[in-house]
């Protein structure tokens, strides 16, 4: 099959012309190998899209094509000839840019400074910061972003920050461009807007690879697929040939099915309740991120919630666990007004958050995988001053079953895992509290069906046992198969509820999205 | 649900993994520390002899207490300027109170015992730590903006208490029960110094403190990513005023040993001597950025650093150069450290 898998990767049609490719690339971090003589290649003017699980290795193949990491064997070929990229300046001065998986932006610089950082454009022995302020502008309105160039990095939201990166990307002109999930946090309007940019750069001759765990979108774009398993690579094909099935089938090895929410018990009482909340805006200004909003969840219900980037998700779930102050509004907690708790008694109440942003808010990096894991719930194993040893490594162990993190074990340094095994320890570090409301922002950011499907079935299984979640995604098909009730969220408000046999489009019509995508 | 999905599952236990490169960078302070006796031993007879190293040790054992903390506040990722100013303000208050507080209505004297006067001086170092955390916790002046005026602060205290004199002969009197103050830096328990049992038993503590609680734990975390520690429900504020309290109630002992070694206490003691600690810390493989360190590193890099300058003192060379030798030995320990974390992201 491999040998198959070979001749096809490179016998394409005559007009694809191979520009840059990897032969029997093999990398090993320890005795941990993580890419096995790997073959991969990209093509003029196409996109090539790499699926493949949790770990098996797709950012570490895109970090070596992209100079940032060495290969420990095998060879890369730019336009037939071999070379090496020394770091991932020298492959940008050769025409690759890469647009990380893990942002690289400096939070205290602009948009400006970040977009053109490391290559300013210099006139007359001083950086031209008009000249480069024009340009990001150019790009932001390409993009169609309102992001003004010169706001720091470190106010924007999220999604924002990912445009950010994009932008830096596109400003590069580079001939073969890498994206290591790019929309993971974008809503539906700027996936549709990436993907036109994506159309231009074809249209212009240049290379794209494309990485993503949002199957359905990456299909959009896809010229030919190549799925990656535990390091090596199991299929390839030109997108006529396949579909959705062919993904997941040669990804996890067979069919999956996200399930359908739980049912078959009764709901308990109002576990939350949210009152009339009002969260003003960071700059201080007039308009209110969340907006006179009330929702309550019952015990046992799963309450999706969906809006467009900037619609108030985030904040929403920040006041709620006691990051943010509301200007006004209350919240309860099982009856009781949560108000006057601090985050760490919130969640000894019982009120959890699982953050968006896994390397600001959920993870500690100097920390061991275990250590991250048992952070938030070490209060609960102190014996007479002293935390239990027993008790932290059965409730490690039981965690990295429970959510299938993929990592060598318990010592290993939170960055060697793949980013959705590390966005793994982040949900199953909040699990492991023992919440009774559990809120969950975008917790499939960067997560592969099948860990996507576990943890929907564990957050089934909580609301069996009573547990309330709220679940926030942007990604609509997601909401069918987990919640009872599907808010959407726009400008602050609730602007509709649907029971979960609504469709998608009438979800994203309320949610302001212009086109159905 | 999938039996495909958990095969991919790997977990290794991972207690017996042996990382020979984390040991050796382990030991790299021990290494050091291992060369220099040598190389001092070589140099000179007087060296290696255990009268010698007692009276070294005594000598580590005042850097050593700043040092460990000024270990938590690095673990913390902040920096505690204030400490030798604290450490000379505590012989201060300690010496003051010796002397006897004179209550003018009663028209007595007050002497209070020995012990008395040692939690008072420690309950002085951690009022003052408090406020370099206050300071910072919630007023959120920078931690090296803050201990340094405090730093300040506690000097002129000092100064103004004794109007720039010093307190001599604290022996104490008999007939006033308050004899006992000089226990602390001239009595030994099987021939070691008091103030070596001093440290050993605060290192084993905050060891303990560090590797073993809940507090410790908090504090690596909120040490590595304070955002992602205090979403994970651990009050990072407290823990930060817990910190530099504690890091005062070190100056404080360190105060005290180092006043009742010489009997006396001058308001000008301790001087640079944060500089000393923080050269301790880094040398023991601290990260100034936070989040990572032990106890066994900063007692390592604390008896590197004293055990160095002690040697060159008795090889004779000039004070000069020693400290151009301590300098370097502080470069290339860091220099080392740099590297190790480069390793570590790769
Ligand atoms: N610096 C490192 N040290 C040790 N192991 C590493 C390191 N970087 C990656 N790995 C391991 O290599 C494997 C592949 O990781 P990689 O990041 O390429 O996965 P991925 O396919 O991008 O996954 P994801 O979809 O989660 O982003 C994983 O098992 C990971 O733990
Ligand atoms: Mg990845």
């Amino acid at each position: 099959m491999a040998a198959k898998i070979k001749s096809a990767n490179k016998a394409n049609d005559a007009a694809d012309l191979v520009v840059l490719e990897a032969r029997n690339v093999s990398k090993s971090f320890g005795n941990i190998h993580a890419l096995k003589a790997v073959n991969f290649a990209v093509l003029k003017g196409k996109v090539t899209t790499l699926f493949g699980e949790n770990g098996a290795g797709k950012s570490t193949l895109m970090k070596i094509l992209s100079g940032i990491i060495q290969p420990s064997g095998g060879e890369i070929l730019l336009d037939g000839a071999a070379v090496t990229f020394s770091s991932s300046t020298n492959a940008r001065n050769r025409g690759i840019s890469i647009i990380h998986q893990e942002l690289s932006l400096a939070q205290n610089l602009s948009v400006r400074d970040n977009i053109f950082m490391g290559r300013e454009i210099v006139k007359f022995g001083q950086v031209d910061f008009a000249e480069e302020e024009r340009q990001a502008r150019a790009l932001m309105i390409e993009l169609q972003q309102d992001i003004d160039p010169l706001t720091k990095v470190e106010d924007l939201r999220l999604g924002q920050q990912q445009i950010v990166e994009i932008a830096r990307s596109l400003s590069v002109n580079s001939r073969i461009l890498i994206m290591d999930e790019p929309t993971s946090a974008l809503s539906a309007t700027e996936v549709e807007l990436l993907f036109r940019v994506v159309e231009g750069l074809k249209a212009k001759g240049v290379s794209i690879v494309y990485i993503s765990h949002h199957l359905e979108e990456a299909l959009q774009i896809t010229d030919y697929a190549v799925v990656l398993r535990d390091g090596a690579m199991t299929a390839y094909a030109p997108r006529g040939d396949i579909d959705l099935e062919w993904i997941v089938r040669n990804m996890v090895g067979e069919n999956f099915d996200l399930g359908s929410p739980p049912n078959g018990y009764e709901m308990g009482k109002v576990a939350l309740a949210i009152e009339d909340l009002t969260v003003p805006s960071k700059g201080g200004s007039a308009f209110n991120v969340v907006d006179h909003l009330s929702l309550s969840v019952r015990a046992g219900e799963i309450v999706c919630i969906y809006g467009l980037m900037g619609a108030g998700r985030t904040e929403m779930m920040e006041c709620v666990a006691g990051r943010l102050k509301p200007s006004g509004g209350r919240v309860l907690l099982e009856g009781q007004d949560v108000a006057g708790l601090r985050i760490a008694e919130r969640i000894t109440s019982g009120l959890s958050l699982v953050p968006e942003d896994r390397q600001r808010d959920g993870l500690v990096q100097t920390m061991s995988v275990g250590q991250n894991l048992s952070l938030a719930s070490i209060r609960t194993f102190v014996k007479n001053l002293f935390v239990s040893n027993a008790d932290e490594v059965s409730l490690i162990e039981r965690s990295i079953k429970q959510v299938h993190i993929k990592t060598s074990g318990s010592r290993a340094a939170i960055g060697s895992l793949s980013g959705g095994n590390q966005q793994k320890v982040v949900i199953g570090k909040m699990m492991a509290t023992n919440p009774k409301v559990l809120l969950l922002d975008e917790p499939s950011r960067g997560i592969d069906v099948g860990a996507k499907g576990e943890v929907f079935k564990l957050l089934a299984e909580g609301a069996k046992r009573g547990l309330a979640v709220i679940y926030s995604t942007s990604e609509v098909g997601e909401c069918f198969s987990v919640a009872h009730r599907i808010v959407v969220l726009r400008r602050g408000r609730i602007s509709a509820e649907f029971t979960a046999n609504t469709t998608k489009e009438a979800i994203m019509a309320a949610s302001g999205e212009s086109n159905a995508a | 649900m999938s039996e495909a999905k958990s095969t991919s599952v790997i977990t290794v236990a991972s207690t017996k993994k042996f990382d020979i490169g984390e040991l050796f960078l382990e030991g790299r302070a021990f290494l050091a520390l291992v060369v220099i006796i040598a190389v001092f031993s070589f140099l000179s007879p007087n060296y290696f002899t255990v009268s010698n190293f007692l009276i070294m040790a005594s000598h580590v054992a005042i850097y050593g207490l700043l040092a460990i903390g000024m270990l938590l506040v690095v673990l913390n990722g902040g920096i505690d300027l204030s400490v030798g100013s604290v450490l000379g303000l505590s012989g201060i208050v300690a010496g003051y109170l010796m002397k006897g507080i004179e209550l003018k209505s009663f028209g007595v004297i007050l002497f209070e015992p020995v012990w008395v006067v040692a939690l008072l001086t420690c309950l002085a170092g951690a009022v003052l730590g408090g406020v370099n955390g206050v300071l910072i916790a919630y007023l959120r002046v920078p931690a090296f903006v803050a201990t340094l005026g405090v730093m300040y602060v506690a000097r002129g205290v000092a100064l103004l208490i004794t109007n720039g004199l010093t307190f001599n002969s604290l022996g104490g009197r008999p007939e006033l029960g308050n004899t006992g103050f000089d226990w602390l830096g001239f009595n030994r328990i099987l021939n070691v110094p008091i103030g070596v049992i001093v440290l050993a038993l605060l290192a084993v503590l905050v060891g303990l403190l560090l590797s073993r609680t809940a507090f410790g734990r908090w504090l690596y975390a909120s040490g590595g990513n304070m955002r992602a520690a205090e979403l994970s429900g651990v009050p990072v504020k407290r823990v930060q005023i817990a910190v530099y309290a504690l890091s005062g109630v070190c100056a404080a002992i360190a105060g005290l040993v180092l006043s009742s070694q010489l009997t006396s206490a001058g308001p000008t003691a301790g001087t640079t001597y944060e500089l000393t600690a923080i050269a301790a810390v880094v040398v023991g493989g601290a990260a100034l950025t936070g989040g990572r360190g032990t106890v066994r590193g900063t007692m390592l890099g604390a008896f590197v650093i004293g055990f160095l300058s002690d040697g060159l003192v008795i090889i004779g060379v000039s004070s000069y150069w020693q400290t151009v030798f301590t300098g370097a030995v502080i470069v290339l320990a860091v220099l080392l450290n740099s590297i190790q974390y480069r390793g570590a992201r790769k």
